[in-house]
């Protein structure tokens, strides 16, 4: 089971960098979504995966009695996956402002914070 | 373990609350004035001291840390490593305190500074939660939470820079976005690789089992990735070209808090995770850090010489600030093995070599105290970036009232700011003296302790290269005050850039210079009497390299 998933983390993993490696935005978008959602399942198969009880304590016990789920790396993937779509609603919007201000969704035609033949600097006076 | 006493029953102090408090104090200010956000007029009487109270619980923090040793608070009274531990040592307390300091000061500045439409977007609440961000990841003892914490300060980094959505606004924050999104992402990977292999995201327990991990080749990948996640978000060299493209866009007072606290907390993450927790698998990569070192200085220092802008000139000085402290990071014991070992290590060798020239008797004082060339080196690595976020936050401050009294901040346009604004001028000559690294200012001594831990280390070309940088950036300071400051303001047209239409001058209250006293007085001391401040530095990097202080704040006697 842990092998399967880590091959389709890898899988996701190619996909994602191949798309961020566009210098167009929208392509890089779904890379960023594809890589937060390998890393989710990277964190889920790290956690063991294993077929067993839930993780739940028997009324009047301390502790479970036998072998349970390992319930953590949900928690951690549960906040992975809040943070990563905020993050990507708010790239959205970045994306398409930029679009609407700058005319362009190339990277390499962005260049109004960084102009091009900037010159040099002053050099006396 | 795994039995009832999983929970610690037993009230909290208040003073335990200490740890905790910067965070929540930030996040309650944020949401409070979120919710006054119609009335941007009283923003300034709550942000201000707001933040004051931040700065004196923050150090208030730092004096207990330096009293009673690491403090910590585990989250809804588990016993560690179950919860989430809040762990703070020297080391995390004196960037809080210094994180305080700076935010403090900005809030002065901005209050004075920006107009009140500029204000009216919300600036101070994405301070307050910028703040919450920064000071959590100073104070967590958690891997997983500090990740979170990264990404808190992310957003509101992200809202900072885009307050105003002008066009340039627009491009640097989407290479920023982008960029430090997978920075984080990456950060977030290699913790999923760490958890697998340990099991265990509480640093302090990584820190006890990380020794029976030795040689392993998953160690090395995971210390790998988190260098180069960690190196990421601090611009360090092949993976520093977002800063430049960001950095400059925001409002100055903006970009002053960017280049102090954000890029620091990404060095802080890489002392805390690469030296604290894989001292063997740090020792294996010195090599890479230090060329790593080496490359950023010069990018930053002939990126400074290379610009006409003074923003982007400032931006480049932060890149060549992150290179000065991965020198310190790039320096490591001769065979050093498990982390308590080398403290010990090192004041056998200083025993042996005192008791050769016969004068054992008065050296058994300091075989306990003699420092090897790690902890000095790290020292003043911790020393430089505490006066990086103090000097890169007032050169912005500093730069953007310039900017604001001549209207422009070409170097070509700039000028005749000596004798329009002397007091200026003089706080503007302390802070590039101090970043360039001469004395009397904060910026000397731990380039000095860099370069002797440099060459102690037998690393020489890293302690050459220290020195080259410092030139360098002498030479780039010199020209920005020569420039801006000393000569006469050029004539309107005569320039090559900037000068094509009139520029827009812009009156500057007096009061917005006492953020910049206030630095400027930090600079001054640090540089004239350096002791306290390194003898702080240095029990936070000995604390670093033998973490057993910190392990025994969390586990305690009883666990």
């Amino acid at each position: 089971m842990e092998a399967t998933l880590s091959l389709v983390v890898g899988c996701l993993f190619a996909v994602a960098l191949y798309l961020i490696l566009s210098k167009h935005i929208i392509r890089m978008l779904l890379g960023v979504v594809l890589l937060s959602n390998a890393v989710n399942i990277l964190i889920f198969t790290a956690g063991r995966v294993a077929s067993v009880a839930p993780p739940l304590v028997p009324e009047g016990a301390g502790a479970p009695l036998s072998a349970v789920a390992n319930p953590l790396p949900q928690a951690l993937i549960l906040t992975a996956i809040v943070i990563s779509f905020s993050f990507f609603a708010f790239l959205l919007v970045l994306a398409y402002r930029a679009y609407q201000d700058l005319g362009t969704d190339d990277t390499d035609r962005m260049r109004v914070a960084e102009p091009e033949n900037d010159g040099l600097p002053p050099l006396g006076y | 373990m795994l039995k009832a006493e999983a929970m610690v029953h037993g009230a909290f102090s208040p003073a335990d609350f200490l740890v905790i408090a910067p965070v929540a104090v930030c996040f309650l200010f944020g949401a409070v004035l979120l919710m006054a956000r119609k009335r941007v007029e009283w923003h300034p009487f709550v942000a201000i001291p707001g933040f004051a109270l931040v700065l004196g619980i923050d150090v208030a923090l730092l004096l207990k840390v330096a009293a009673d040793g690491p403090q910590t608070m585990m989250m809804g009274n588990w016993r560690p490593p179950f919860g989430i531990a809040f762990t703070v040592d020297m080391l995390g307390a004196l960037f809080a305190a210094t994180a305080g300091f700076v935010a403090l000061c900005a809030a002065i500045y901005a209050t004075f500074s920006m107009s009140r439409t500029e204000r009216r977007y919300g600036f101070f609440p994405f301070l307050f939660l910028m703040m919450g961000g920064v000071s959590g990841a100073f104070l967590t003892g958690d891997i997983f939470n500090l990740y979170v914490w990264f990404e808190v300060l992310l957003i509101g980094s992200f809202g900072l820079l885009i307050l105003g959505s002008e066009h340039e606004q627009l491009d640097g924050a989407t290479k920023y976005s982008f960029l430090n999104l997978v920075a984080t992402t990456l950060f977030l990977i290699t913790t999923g690789y760490l958890y697998g292999l340990f099991g265990t995201l509480n640093m302090a327990d990584i820190a006890q089992k990380a020794g029976r991990f030795e040689n392993d080749g998953a160690l090395l990948t995971i210390a790998l990735l988190y260098l180069v996640a960690f190196g990421m978000k601090a611009a360090a060299f092949p993976l520093n070209f977002w800063l430049p493209a960001s950095y400059h866009t925001p409002r100055f007072v903006v970009s002053a808090l960017f280049a102090g606290l954000l890029t620091k907390v990404g060095v802080y993450a890489l002392i805390r995770v690469l030296l604290m927790l894989f001292p063997p698998q740090h020792a294996d990569l010195a090599t890479l850090i230090s060329w790593v070192a080496i490359l950023t200085m010069l990018a930053g220092a002939l990126g400074a010489l290379a610009q006409s802008d003074l923003r982007r000139l400032l931006n480049y000085f932060v890149i060549a600030g992150i290179g000065t402290i991965f020198a310190g990071l790039a320096v490591t014991d001769p065979g050093s093995g498990a982390a308590p070992a080398v403290v010990a290590g090192a004041a056998q060798a200083a025993g042996t070599i005192t008791a050769a020239t016969g004068d054992a008797a008065a050296a058994a004082p300091l075989l306990a105290q003699h420092p090897g060339a790690m902890v000095v080196a790290l020292s003043g690595a911790v020393f430089y970036a505490l006066h990086s976020i103090v000097v890169m936050t007032a050169l912005y401050l500093a730069g953007g009232t310039a900017a604001r009294l001549s209207g422009s901040s070409s170097l070509f346009a700039m000028g005749g700011l000596w004798r329009q604004r002397p007091g200026l001028a003089a706080l503007m000559l302390v802070f590039l003296l101090s970043v360039s690294g001469l004395p009397p200012f904060s910026g000397f001594w731990p380039k000095v302790i860099l370069v002797r831990g440099a060459f102690q280390a037998g690393l020489p070309l890293l302690g050459a290269v220290i020195l080259l940088t410092g030139f360098l950036m002498t030479v780039a300071s010199a020209r920005v005050f020569a420039f801006a400051f000393w000569r006469n303001p050029p004539e309107r047209g005569a320039g090559t850039d900037g000068a094509s239409f009139p520029p827009q001058k812009e009156p500057v209250p007096l009061l917005s210079m006492l953020p910049l006293l206030m630095l400027a007085v930090f600079v001054v001391i640090a540089g004239i009497l350096p002791q306290w401040l390194v003898g702080l530095t240095d029990v936070a990097a000995r604390g670093v390299v033998d973490p057993a202080a910190y392990v025994g704040s969390v586990f305690g006697g009883g666990s």
